[in-house]
């Protein structure tokens, strides 16, 4: 078994073609929150990735699930962050239109959490997704995906605009979605 | 190659090729031409002005608004520093000396009232005493001052004060903001539910303090939404469960809720920028329990974390004085006409031209 990832939440571990995904403790916080939090991800993640393939997003299958750990699928491939050209934000785009369609928001949509494997995306952990059909909780993912273009990728606008287009190809509410992330991004936080 | 033969006599001209070929080893040569800055803080309740050098704090002085009541009023905290600045400034300008390179001021982000007064202020200053201006990002500040009086070079910054709540890191050319606070700020947060529990602004000490006479830990709401947090859901929730729990009970979980959010996205940060250092910035920095609960996140990751003197943490005048001197020493300087303020100065509006 070798340890594939070391994210700050978890530790993924890769044997054969199924991949360990084991919550960690996290010692800085009391033992209650630590556990409600693993436990509560862990059971939300596993559901939602199944619910998302229903929904026509590519995710990896579940194979089994305990109390902090999903074992899945492994998909072989490259992470967007690397590989990002408009083309590809089209069509992770069209990943999170589908996937808002179907009233799932995944809560960490960054350039890391989609996968490019045989020209098709993959969309991974779903470790923070949650149901949700608001305007806001489908704004705040679309901009926290923003932030991971304007944090890594210098040429970001474009990248954006072609996000936007795949977006509102598989989404009827794209438009009302997008003009929230403005609203968001300008909210004055200084308050 | 030919320069490394170049007999370096004079000082101006052993300056002028350090700048130009050599800019971050030229400490030695730089010596006798140390710059002088003088900042001015004043964004929201601290008004404070400092003169700082390369190496040292030369001079501050400070005066705080106190409520009578309630928060910070943005008028009235405005009419303090009115009051107060030219005394706050002459005090120093005695203390350090007259002669300075720059006057350097906080832009934004702020309250505008606040902004507004003391960057009147400074241009007042600036033209007295016939030195440039450089206007300055409060948030960026609170990193430099950091790095300077810590020995953190590229950490992940936790910034965490009354207003603002910010996960920052440097990528080419600007402080990019990796995470932040979707409503208030962590203090403002800890303030609010002070102020309803009955203590007296600030009430985040208070909170801390009473956090260690807790017996047990009451679940409140966790909100992590990808690399942003938010507290405002927190906050009322926490108000609601004094009704039925002990105050004490309440800010520890409270402060072990809220803190565990932002740890939590430092750690994504650093994982992300696959940084080593973490440092803390901001008044609520302070606070023991974020502290340590920071300090184990970085152990277990094998990275260094660095905590600045107090003085450091909170709004100070020594910060923006030391954000100018970088600025100005990098050739910055702002024209008077582009001295407005701006009270939602973000980080990474600001080009950083010191690095």
């Amino acid at each position: 078994m070798a340890v594939i990832a070391s994210g700050a939440e978890a530790v993924i571990t890769l044997k054969g073609n199924i991949v360990t995904k084991a919550r960690i403790r996290k010692r800085y916080r009391l033992l209650e929150i630590d556990e409600a939090i693993r436990r509560e991800r862990t059971r939300t993640e596993a559901r939602l990735i199944s619910e998302a393939r229903r929904c026509g997003v590519p995710t990896p299958i579940i194979r089994d699930v305990a109390d902090f750990e999903i074992k899945m699928e492994y998909i072989d491939g490259t992470a967007l962050k690397k590989v990002i050209t408009p083309y590809l934000c089209e069509l992770a785009g069209e990943l999170a239109g589908r996937l808002h369609s179907c009233g799932i928001v995944h809560g960490d949509l960054t350039t890391s959490n989609i996968l490019l494997k045989d020209g098709k995306l993959f969309l991974i952990d779903f470790g923070l997704a949650y149901l949700d059909k608001t305007l806001e909780a489908r704004g705040v993912d679309v901009h926290v995906l923003f932030q991971t273009f304007e944090s890594t990728h210098e040429n970001h606008e474009e990248l954006i605009e072609a996000f936007k287009k795949g977006y509102a190809r598989t989404f009827g509410d794209a438009g009302d979605v997008l003009e929230r992330v403005k609203e968001i991004e300008s909210r004055g936080r200084y308050a | 190659m030919s320069l490394l033969y170049v007999k370096i006599t004079e000082k101006p001209l052993a300056l002028k090729i350090c700048d130009t070929y050599f800019r971050n080893y030229c400490h030695g040569v730089r010596e006798n031409h140390m710059s002088k800055i003088l900042g001015l803080e004043g964004t929201a309740w601290n008004l404070s002005a400092a003169i700082v050098d390369e190496n040292e704090v030369i001079a501050e002085t400070t005066a705080t608004y106190k409520p009578a009541t309630g928060g910070i009023h943005p008028r009235e905290a405005a009419q303090h520093h009115a009051n107060n600045v030219s005394d706050v400034v002459m005090k120093t300008l005695e203390k350090g000396g007259r002669n300075v390179n720059a006057v350097a001021f906080s832009q934004g982000p702020g309250l505008g009232p606040c902004l507004r007064t003391v960057a009147t202020a400074a241009r007042a200053l600036a033209l007295t005493l016939d030195v440039p201006l450089i206007g300055v990002n409060h948030c960026i500040a609170h990193v430099e001052v950091g790095i300077w009086r810590t020995a953190a070079r590229d950490p992940v910054t936790l910034y965490v004060s009354g207003a603002n709540s910010q996960v920052l890191a440097y990528r080419k050319g600007r402080y990019r903001v990796f995470g932040e606070t979707l409503d208030i700020g962590i203090g403002n947060a800890l303030d609010k539910f002070g102020r309803f529990a009955g203590l007296a602004h600030p009430g985040g000490p208070k909170v801390e303090e009473l956090a260690k006479k807790a017996a047990r830990y009451i679940p409140l709401p966790y909100t992590v939404k990808g690399m942003d947090f938010s507290f405002s859901g927190l906050t009322t929730a926490a108000q609601e469960s004094l009704k039925k729990n002990d105050l004490p009970d309440v800010c520890h979980s409270f402060q072990e809720t809220a803190f565990a959010m932002l740890v939590e996205v430092t750690e994504r940060a650093v994982a992300h920028t696959e940084k080593k250092e973490v440092l803390l910035a901001g008044g609520v920095g302070a606070n023991t329990r974020l502290q340590e609960m920071l300090r184990i996140m970085c152990e277990d990751r094998g990275i260094r974390f660095y905590v600045p003197e107090k003085r450091f943490m909170g709004d100070n005048g020594a910060m923006i004085a030391y954000l100018g001197l970088l600025m100005y020493r990098a050739g910055y300087r702002t024209a008077l006409s582009d001295s407005r303020v701006n009270p939602n100065y973000r980080p990474d509006d600001a080009e950083v031209v010191w690095r």
